[in-house]
C-alpha cells in the first residue's frame, strides 16, 4: 500500500527542505488504565512528533481506538508503527490510507462579537461553513465546526481577525470506508 | 483450585516456572512474599547488599541460563534501585523479572511512606509492567511476564504488587498456558526474503557476516558457523556478539566498532555485501550510520521488525528468530557450492589484514600491560569459563585482546554500558552454571560501584575471580580528557584508594596483589583452585591508552591505530 498523507495543505517543510505531510494512523488498544501513557511515553523517548492524538471507546469494551496524526517522512513514520506494534497493549495498527478514509475533527471557537455587524459576519460565515452557533453573548460568541483539518484551519483564518479568544480541538477521529478486510 | 495468599501463590508460579535461584533484599512492603519464601521448597534467595546488584545478578544468571532470571526488591527506593539494573537489562535484550513490592492499594496515590510509581520510572525500560490489583491475578501475570520476558526479542518485564494484594487470599487457577492478545513475536521468517537473501549472497564476491548478540540470545552458533563454513564467508562480530562465533576459527576477524579490532574495522568497510545478524547497526559498532555499508548489500536478519530500518536502511529484512532463520537460509543453498578455496582474494585479503595489523600494533614493553595480562588470562582459563566485565578501558580491552572460543561464554553491559554490572553479573553466572570458572575482567573505577557484592558471593559460596585491571583511574574518561581535551584531567583519579585486597579480605575472600607476569599467572592459578572469590589486583599504567579507537561521530574508516 503506498501511503497516502491527508492532504498537501497540511504539510510541514522542515528547515533543509525536506516535505513532511501529515499521516492518519489508526490503533487498536487495550481497553485499560495506563495504556495512553505507554503510547505517548514512547512518542517521547524516540522523539516522535505527533500533531494530534484521540482516545475513545470502539465497538468492543475492551478495545479503545487512537487516532494519531504525525508530520512526519515516511522512514519515522515507519519507525513509530513499528514501535507502536511492539507495545504489549497496542493489538493493531495501521497507517490510514486517506484517499479511502472518512476524518474528521470537531473545533470549539470563542471570538470576540460586541457588536451586532461581528455577530451577522459571524453567523453567515457560521451557515456557510456549516457550523453552529452554541453560545452567544454581549462580549463573545462560540462556534462549534466539525470537519476536516483543513476546514477547520480555513474557518479560523476567515475568523482571526475578530479576535479568536479561546479554541479547542479535539484531534481527528477516523474510520477506513467500506468493509475491512 | 486453590486457595493461598498473593505471595504464596507468587512462590509457587515461580516454582512452577522452573526458578531455581531469586536474588533480592526485602523491606517494608514485600514482607509478604519473604513470609512465603520461608516455606518455598525449590527456591533458593540469595540476599544481595544492594537491589541493582541484585538486578544485574539475574542477568547476568539469565544470559548464561538463557532463561529468565528474578530478582526481588521492596517499593520506593528498592524499587529504584532495581531500575539501572533494569534499564541494562532492557539495553541488552536480557529476560529478568523484577518483582517489586508497593504500598497497599488504598495508599497508591497518596505519597505514602516508600511509595514510588515505580510502573511510571520502569516503563520506557521494561518489555512490560504488570501491577497486579487482585490476589488472584497473580498466577496469570507470572506466566505472561516469563512469556513475554523470554520470547521473541527478550528484555525484562516488572511486577509491582501491592501489600495487602500479597497478604489477599484468593483461590488461584494457575494456567499452563498463555495467550497474550497485543503480542505475537515473529518465530518463521518469510521464506522468499531469504530467498532473496540466498540470491544476493551467491553473487556476491566479497561477502562479510556481522553477528550480533542476537546469535547468542537465540543460541544460533552451529547454524552460524554452518552459513559461514559452507560459503567460506569472515564473520566480524559487534561487541555484544562476541563470543557469538569462535574467536580462534579460521574464518573469524574479531569485533568491529569503536574498539574494535582494526581488520575487523577495515575489512567490513571492503566487503560487497554484509549479512548482519541478530545486530542492530548501533552507533557504537557502525560509526555513522550515513557512511556505514554505502555501495554495498545489506541483508538484516533480526526478530525485532522495528529494528529493521531503525538505524540502516537495508536491501533483504529477514524477520524472525535467528536460529530458525539461518537454518533455513542454509538448507535453501543450492546443493553444490563452488566452494571458494583458501587463497582465494577475499579470504587472503582477510590473512593480510590481520597480519598487518598484528605487526602494526605495537604493545607498551612493561611487563605487565593490559593485553599481556589477558593474553595470559586467556592461555590460563578453560576454553568453557565463562567471563564477564566491567564498563571502561578494561571493556574494551577485553574486546580486543581476550578471545572468546567457546560460544555463548561471553556477556558485557554493552547497550547501557552499566560500570560496576560485571561483578554482580558474574555471581549470577556462577549460580546459573556454578560447574565452571566464572571472571569479571575488571577496572577499579567500575569495581569500587558494586564490590560490596564480596558478601553475597562468599556467603552464597559463588566463588569468582575479579582479574582487576587496577590504575587507579576511571581510565577510559582519562583517555577521552587525554585526546580530546588537551591533558586537562577533571574527575578521573582514585589516588590509591581502596587497597582492594584488603576489602577483599575483609569480606573473606581472597586478594593478591600481582607485580609480574610469573605472580599474574600463579593469581590466577591459585584463585582457579579457591573456594572463595579472589580479587587479583594487577597494576596498570594510567596512560596507557586503548588503540585502535573510532572517535565518536566520525566512520571506521577513521579509526585510529595509535601506532
Amino acid at each position: 500500500m503506498t501511503l497516502r498523507p491527508l492532504s498537501a495543505a497540511t504539510t510541514a517543510t522542515t528547515a533543509n527542505g525536506k516535505v513532511r505531510p501529515l499521516y492518519i494512523v489508526s490503533a487498536l488498544v487495550e481497553n485499560k488504565p495506563g495504556v495512553l501513557f505507554r503510547v505517548t511515553n514512547l512518542f517521547r523517548a524516540r522523539n516522535f512528533n505527533i500533531e494530534s492524538i484521540t482516545v475513545g471507546s470502539t465497538e468492543q469494551a475492551d478495545l479503545s481506538r487512537m487516532t494519531i496524526t504525525a508530520k512526519s517522512d515516511e522512514k519515522t513514520l515507519d519507525q513509530l508503527v513499528k514501535q507502536l506494534r511492539k507495545l504489549i497493549d497496542v493489538v493493531e495498527v495501521k497507517v490510514l490510507d486517506t484517499g479511502n478514509t472518512v476524518y474528521r475533527e470537531l473545533a470549539l471557537i470563542k471570538m470576540k462579537a460586541d457588536d451586532p455587524t461581528t455577530r451577522m459576519e459571524i453567523t453567515n460565515f457560521a451557515a456557510i461553513f456549516r457550523a453552529n452557533i452554541l453560545d452567544i453573548g454581549k462580549e463573545t460568541i462560540i462556534v462549534e465546526l466539525t470537519g476536516t483539518p483543513d476546514k477547520i484551519d480555513a474557518f479560523k483564518n476567515l475568523v482571526d481577525h475578530y479576535g479568536i479568544t479561546q479554541l479547542a480541538r479535539t484531534g481527528v477521529s477516523a474510520l477506513p470506508r467500506g468493509v475491512e478486510v | 483450585m486453590v486457595e493461598m495468599t498473593g505471595a504464596k501463590a507468587l512462590i509457587y508460579a515461580l516454582e512452577k516456572e522452573d526458578v531455581d535461584v531469586v536474588f533480592g533484599l526485602p523491606g517494608g512492603a514485600n514482607l509478604p512474599i519473604y513470609d512465603a519464601l520461608v516455606d518455598a521448597t525449590s527456591l533458593r534467595h540469595i540476599l544481595v547488599r544492594h537491589e541493582q546488584s541484585a538486578a544485574h545478578m539475574a542477568d547476568g544468571y539469565a544470559r548464561i541460563k538463557r532463561k529468565a532470571g528474578v530478582c526481588f526488591a521492596t517499593s520506593g527506593p528498592g524499587a529504584t534501585n532495581l531500575v539501572t539494573g533494569i534499564a541494562t537489562a532492557y539495553a541488552d535484550s536480557s529476560p529478568i523479572i523484577a518483582v517489586t513490592g508497593q504500598v497497599q492499594l488504598a495508599m497508591i496515590g497518596k505519597d505514602a511512606f516508600q511509595e514510588t510509581d515505580i510502573i511510571g520510572v520502569a516503563n520506557p525500560c521494561t518489555k512490560y509492567a504488570f501491577q497486579p490489583r487482585a490476589a488472584s491475578e497473580i498466577p496469570e501475570t507470572v506466566k505472561k511476564s516469563f512469556y513475554i520476558a523470554e520470547s521473541g526479542r527478550p528484555g525484562p518485564v516488572l511486577i509491582d504488587i501491592p501489600k495487602d494484594v500479597q497478604q489477599e487470599n484468593a483461590d488461584m487457577k494457575f494456567p499452563e498456558l498463555i495467550k497474550v492478545r497485543g503480542y505475537n513475536p515473529v518465530v518463521d521468517a518469510d521464506l522468499s526474503q531469504i530467498g532473496k537473501a540466498v540470491e544476493i549472497l551467491l553473487k556476491a564476491e566479497r561477502p562479510i557476516i556481522m553477528a550480533g548478540g542476537g546469535i547468542i540470545l537465540s543460541g544460533a552458533f552451529s547454524e552460524l558457523q554452518a552459513l559461514s563454513e559452507l560459503l567460506m564467508i569472515p564473520v566480524v562480530t559487534t561487541f555484544k556478539g562476541k563470543g557469538a562465533f569462535p574467536e580462534n576459527h579460521p574464518l573469524a576477524v574479531g569485533p568491529i566498532g569503536m574498539h574494535g579490532h582494526a581488520e575487523a574495522n577495515k575489512i567490513i568497510l571492503e566487503a560487497d555485501c554484509i549479512v548482519a545478524v541478530g545486530a542492530r547497526f548501533s552507533d557504537r559498532s557502525v560509526g555513522r550510520f550515513d557512511e556505514f555499508g554505502k555501495g554495498m548489500n545489506i541483508i538484516h536478519m533480526d526478530v525485532d521488525p522495528a529494528e529493521i530500518g531503525k538505524n540502516k536502511s537495508v536491501d533483504v529484512a529477514v524477520i524472525g528468530d535467528v536460529k530458525s532463520s539461518l537454518r533455513t537460509l542454509v538448507k535453501m543453498l543450492p546443493r553444490k557450492i563452488a566452494k571458494k578455496d583458501a587463497d582465494n582474494p577475499w579470504l587472503k585479503r582477510r590473512k593480510e589484514l590481520i597480519d598487518y595489523y598484528g605487526e602494526a600494533l605495537k604493545d607498551y614493553s612493561r611487563e605487565l600491560t593490559a593485553k599481556k595480562a589477558l593474553r595470559k588470562l586467556r592461555e590460563i582459563l578453560p576454553a568453557n569459563a565463562i567471563a564477564t566485565t566491567e564498563v571502561g578501558q578494561c571493556q574494551m580491552w577485553t574486546s580486543l585482546h581476550f578471545d572468546v572460543i567457546s560460544p555463548g561464554t561471553f556477556f558485557s553491559s554493552t547497550g547501557l554500558g552499566t560500570m560496576g554490572f560485571g561483578f554482580p553479573a558474574s555471581i549470577g553466572a556462577k549460580a546459573a552454571r556454578p560447574e565452571v570458572p566464572v571472571v569479571d575482567i575488571a577496572g577499579d573505577g567500575s569495581f569500587n560501584m558494586t564490590e560490596n557484592s564480596l558478601a553475597v558471593s562468599v556467603l552464597d559460596n559463588l566463588p569468582v575471580i575479579v582479574f582487576l585491571m587496577n590504575n587507579y583511574m576511571l581510565g577510559m574518561v582519562a583517555q577521552w580528557q587525554r585526546t580530546f581535551y588537551n591533558r586537562r584531567y577533571m574527575g578521573v583519579h582514585q589516588n590509591k584508594c581502596p587497597d582492594y585486597t584488603k576489602i577483599a579480605e575483609a569480606y573473606g575472600a581472597q586478594g593478591i596483589k600481582v607485580q609480574s607476569s610469573q605472580e599474574l599467572e600463579n593469581a590466577i592459578k591459585s584463585a582457579l583452585k579457591a573456594d572463595v572469590a579472589t580479587v587479583i589486583d594487577i597494576p596498570i599504567d594510567p596512560e596507557e591508552d586503548v588503540y585502535p579507537f573510532v572517535a565518536p561521530g566520525t566512520g571506521l574508516k577513521d579509526m585510529i591505530t595509535g601506532a
